[in-house]
This record gives structure tokens, C-alpha cells and sequence, in this order.
């Protein structure tokens, strides 16, 4: 599985780096991001190319799996 | 003019979307103690564009402040937009910038030629408005800032407050949205050159002509859609008019390019804290996520939002479009129903 940490990085900075790892097309990716616009942003950009989002939270980071 | 340095990367975020949330500032400045003062027509406890102190019967002073980090790369745009949408709080009150002082705040690396042009962008602006610099204050910091404080005035009989909306009236926005979710996508490089063009001229636009109709016509109420976004600002206007605001989603102008960036999640943090804000006062129905996003996303020297008589709205919106080619009536006010704004 392909994991980006995004942590400490505003937007649109973590949908910058989805984007240039999801351009490998792989089935799934998971990214660790630390403030609510980045996790919506990301998961909006997922479902934009056709990923499912899954979403688990712990101590303020969430972690994004997408699959395909 | 680019510069070594690209502004808009001294910045951790862009142009108003680094705006305060609105929820936050009020709860700030609660219990703090205030002299009362008759001739202060409108004051911070009326959350408007700009404050309005009366001087004699026909003159009220207008003043209001606004800076933010670079929106571009370009300086002499950068002041120039920074400018058009510090002024644009006195042109949303009715009035007309008078005098206008700079606030500065710049990196040690940033070179002398770029805070040249940067200034230039504003005396530019400021030049147009008919107003003056008559100086400012500048200070050395992490991140560029730029901005004016600016004086203008108003006959108090003909000020256009945000709160002022009434039952019946037509609802026109005078440029189109989409400019936070544009701006955000520019960082990703997924915005085409000409798109930019257009956006820059938009941010550069002082309100300046959409004013000078705005007066001609017996306009109620109006705002600037900046920062909270247009659902924002709307929730403003109909809490202190203490009325319903009807918008026909449909009928909102914005940027068409901003639709699939929104979707893909270009979205700027200001358009989540503006829903956040807002949210509970607006009921969406079936509008769709992608529209709503638009409806909260930001603005940058956004446009006017115009309350005025049915009646009225298509002689002024004909002579607005003159000044303001997308200008456009997005909806109507109502009595006050179960939800400030209704979605429609």
C-alpha cells in the first residue's frame, strides 16, 4: 500500500500529493492528515477518481484508506 | 511582473480565505467595555463592511481596514487587489474613499523591486478610486501582508448598511464565485492561463462603478461578498434585517471552471469554517454539495450583494451589467421564516 503523510501540511498541499501518487493508478493508497479541510479535501478528490474513502481517527490525525 | 520568490508560496494561506471566522471574532469580543457613542451609526455590534460615524446632518465618516497574504505571484496584482478589496467595504456602505493609509508586513528575503510593484498595485487602485495614500505603517514578519486602512464618507440618510433588507426586495450579486476554490487549484497548477486572466481582472475590478449605480436606485440594503463567502454575508444581511433570504441556486454567476476543481476538492479551509458558521442557519434542500461548496467558498474582493424593490431590480441590474457583465438577481427576500436562508 502506497502512504503519504500529509500531517502538519495545509491545503491544498495533501491533495497536491494524492494527486501525483494516485497518478501511478494503483488500487489502494492510504494518507494521514491532521485538520478537518484536508481529510473532506482528500476524500473528495478520491471519490473523484473513483476510490471508496474509509476514515478512522486517533489523538486529531485521520487516516484515509482508499480502494478501488 | 514574477519575481525569484513566488509569493503566494511565503504563505500558508491565500488573499480572504485567511480570514477569522465570523463564530470566533464575536465570541472574542464579548463583555469587553465600550463607550456609547450617538454619532456611531454603525458600529462593530452590527457586523457590517465597514463603520460609519455621523459628522453633521449630510456627512458620516466611512472607515473600515482589510489586508491579507499574497492571492498571486504577481506584486504589482497583489497590491492592486489587496487594495480594490480594502476599498470596496466603503463602496458596499454607499460611500466613497476618501483617504487611505498602507499596513505592510514583509519577509527580510522579499527584494526591494517586488515591494516596489507591490505598492505600485496599490497606489494604482487607490488612484482609480479617486482616494489618497497618505501614509501607513510597515513592519518586518514571517509572511507578506498587504492591505489599507480607508476613510471615506457617506450621507448618512443614503448609507447602505448589511442589515437593512426588507420583505419583497430582489436579491443581485454583482460578480461571479468561485474564486477560493480557482486560487487553490492555481497552487496546484490546474488552473489554464486564460482562467487566470480573467479571475485576476475580476479580484482587480474596484466596485467602484457598481457603487455609483447602486446610489442612483433606492438599493435597501447591501454587503460585500468577501471572506464568509456569499452564504455568509447572506446570513449577515438576514439576521440584521430579520428576514428570510430566498436564493435560486441556479441563478448564482460563478466561475464554471471552479465546478469540477470544488468536486475534485480544491476546496480553500475558509469554505469549511464558513459552512461551519453558517450552516445551521441555511436550509439547502436538494442543492447539491458541489453548488453548496461554491455558495461558501471565500471571495477575494468579491462583489456586491444588493437588497433593493423588485420594482426597481431590472432597471439597475441593466445599468449595472455596464460595470458588472455578470451581474446577476439570485433570488428574493421574505418574512422571516423557519431558516435564515433558503436554497432553492
Amino acid at each position: 500500500m502506497n502512504i503519504i503523510d500529509a500531517r502538519g501540511l495545509s491545503c491544498p498541499e495533501p491533495v497536491i500529493l494524492l494527486r501525483r501518487a494516485m497518478a501511478s493508478g494503483e488500487a489502494s493508497y492510504q494518507i494521514l492528515v491532521d485538520n478537518h479541510a484536508s481529510r473532506e479535501n482528500t476524500t473528495r478528490y478520491a471519490q473523484h477518481q473513483g476510490y471508496q474513502v474509509s476514515v478512522t481517527e486517533a489523538g486529531g490525525v485521520y487516516t484515509l484508506t482508499f480502494t478501488k | 511582473m514574477e519575481t525569484g520568490v513566488k509569493l503566494t508560496k511565503l504563505a500558508s494561506c491565500a488573499g480572504c480565505g485567511a480570514k477569522v471566522g465570523a463564530g470566533t471574532l464575536a465570541s472574542m469580543l464579548e463583555g469587553f467595555r465600550t463607550h456609547k457613542d450617538p454619532r456611531l451609526l454603525v458600529g462593530y455590534d452590527k457586523s457590517d463592511d465597514a463603520c460609519v460615524y455621523q459628522l453633521d446632518e449630510s456627512t458620516a465618516l466611512v472607515q473600515t481596514t482589510d489586508f491579507f497574504p499574497p492571492i498571486v505571484d504577481d506584486p504589482f496584482l497583489y497590491g492592486q487587489i489587496a487594495a480594490a478589496n480594502a476599498l470596496s467595504d466603503v463602496y458596499a456602505m454607499g460611500g466613497e474613499p476618501r483617504l487611505a493609509l498602507n499596513i505592510l508586513c514583509l519577509p527580510e528575503q522579499m527584494e526591494e523591486d517586488t515591494v516596489r510593484e507591490l505598492l505600485r498595485g496599490g497606489y494604482d487602485k487607490v488612484y482609480e478610486a479617486g482616494a489618497v495614500i497618505a501614509g501607513g505603517h510597515t513592519i518586518h514578519g514571517a509572511e507578506p501582508i498587504y492591505g489599507l486602512a480607508v476613510t471615506g464618507f457617506v450621507d448618512p440618510r443614503r448609507m447602505l448598511t448589511n442589515s437593512a433588507a426588507r420583505p419583497g426586495d430582489a436579491l443581485i450579486l454583482t460578480k461571479p464565485l468561485g474564486i477560493g476554490v480557482l486560487t487553490t487549484a492555481a497552487k496546484a497548477d490546474l488552473v489554464p492561463e486564460p482562467v487566470l486572466r480573467r479571475i485576476h481582472r475580476q479580484m482587480a475590478a474596484l466596485n467602484r462603478a457598481t457603487r455609483d449605480v447602486m446610489v442612483r436606485h433606492d438599493v435597501h440594503s447591501c454587503t460585500d461578498v468577501t471572506g464568509f463567502g456569499l452564504l455568509g454575508h447572506s446570513l449577515e444581511m438576514a439576521q440584521g434585517s430579520g428576514c428570510t433570504l430566498r436564493i435560486r441556486t441556479a441563478d448564482v454567476p460563478f466561475h464554471p471552471e471552479a465546478w469540477e476543481l470544488a468536486d475534485m476538492g480544491f476546496l480553500p479551509a475558509g469554505a469549511y469554517r464558513n459552512r461551519d458558521y453558517a450552516e445551521c442557519g441555511v436550509e439547502a434542500g436538494a442543492v447539491s454539495r458541489t453548488m453548496q461548496d461554491l455558495l461558501y467558498d471565500p471571495q477575494t474582493s468579491g462583489g456586491l450583494l444588493l437588497a433593493l424593490p423588485m420594482e426597481e431590480a431590472a432597471d439597475c441590474l441593466r445599468e449595472l451589467r455596464a460595470a458588472a457583465p455578470e451581474a446577476a438577481f439570485i433570488g428574493c427576500v421574505t418574512e422571516r421564516g423557519e431558516n435564515w436562508i433558503v436554497l432553492e
